[in-house]
């Protein structure tokens, strides 16, 4: 496979990548490095891609593995640290807008969700994906994605009612 | 009317029984300006998820074709290889040449001083023959100083 032929592959989802690595590294710099390590481990395969039926679900398998594999290591730790202070000044900097910042309001509810709920709730919310693309990226049985799904719903819609009471953000 | 249907399409969504299809209805409502007041608390949610779709990944990757590389590589090694024996060989000749002349030299230095060498022992020959005459005259002194003791 030709580089420009690669390019036209992997172009159309890359971006997904990027945001389920986000989604779960929450650095946008941490997600980035994930991103472009998935993509260039992709292009070294790239003799066997024509083998894989679907490149962009094998891609997003990688992606997930990739970043709980991230999330696990030391290092991932300290990455962590430094983002929840980047985030913190951000939302101050944000205050004068208020749709912006309930808006930012969902994506910290979301960063607190449990790692799979977080995972479905991408996939299906913000990507987009039909259930049984789900069950087959993270490997789990239909009704398993349906009550983590739900129950990931419920929940932000909880935090956020709870926020929107106390009138913060 | 509307209203209703969007509120029975959120009771459904909350219990993950939506299709695809449904949810995009429920972003597309959300994403309009009249929200009725007691939805509006789930604006955010789905405002959310429509700007998160945006997000996009900038990074430039830098993808080498590795193949070609190997080849120059390759190519690279066969030209200096070429140019190696091409120049070496002359230079090769040239040592050989002034090799040839060093051991020239070195045959024609050894020549002469051998005819030097050979000079010097003639004449040192010469030398011994002019002692031995001197040996004769020391003997006949000495018969003399016998005769006249």
């Amino acid at each position: 496979m030709k580089q420009s032929e690669f390019l036209n592959t992997v172009m159309p989802f890359k971006d997904k990548l990027f945001r389920l690595a986000k989604r779960l590294l929450v650095s946008k710099e941490e997600a980035e490095d994930a991103t472009q390590e998935i993509l260039l481990k992709l292009w070294s395969k790239n003799s066997k891609m024509e083998e894989y039926k679907n490149v962009e679900a094998f891609a997003m398998t990688m992606t997930k593995n990739f970043c709980l594999d991230r999330l696990k290591s030391k290092q991932a730790g300290n990455l962590k640290l430094v983002h929840s202070n980047y985030t913190d000044e951000n939302v101050s900097l944000q205050n004068a807008v208020e749709t912006n910042d309930s808006l930012d309001w969902v994506q910290k509810i979301m960063e607190e969700l449990p790692e799979q709920q977080k995972l479905v709730l991408q996939l299906r919310d913000v990507e987009a994906y039909e259930f049984e693309e789900i069950c087959a990226l993270l490997d789990m049985k239909p009704t398993a994605v349906r009550v983590a799904l739900s129950r990931a719903r419920k929940t932000v819609r909880e935090r956020l009612i709870e926020k929107h009471r106390y009138g913060i953000g | 009317m509307e209203l209703d249907r969007i509120e029975q399409l959120l009771e459904k969504y909350f219990e993950a029984t939506t299709t695809v299809a449904e949810e995009a209805e429920l972003r597309a409502y959300f994403e309009q300006a009249d929200v009725a007041p007691h939805l509006q608390v789930h604006a955010p949610l789905f405002q959310y998820f429509s700007q998160a779709k945006e997000e996009q990944f900038t990074k430039q990757v830098p993808l080498k074709p590795r193949k070609s590389y190997y080849r120059w590589i390759s190519v690279a090694a066969s030209v200096i290889l070429f140019f190696g024996i091409y120049f070496g060989n002359s230079s090769y000749q040239d040592y050989l040449e002034t090799e040839k002349q060093n051991q020239e030299q070195a045959q024609f230095a050894y020549d002469e001083t051998k005819k030097a060498l050979n000079l010097l022992a003639a004449n040192f020959g010469k030398g011994t023959e002019k002692v031995a005459y001197l040996k004769e005259f020391d003997k006949t002194t000495q018969k003399i100083y016998k005769n006249n003791n």
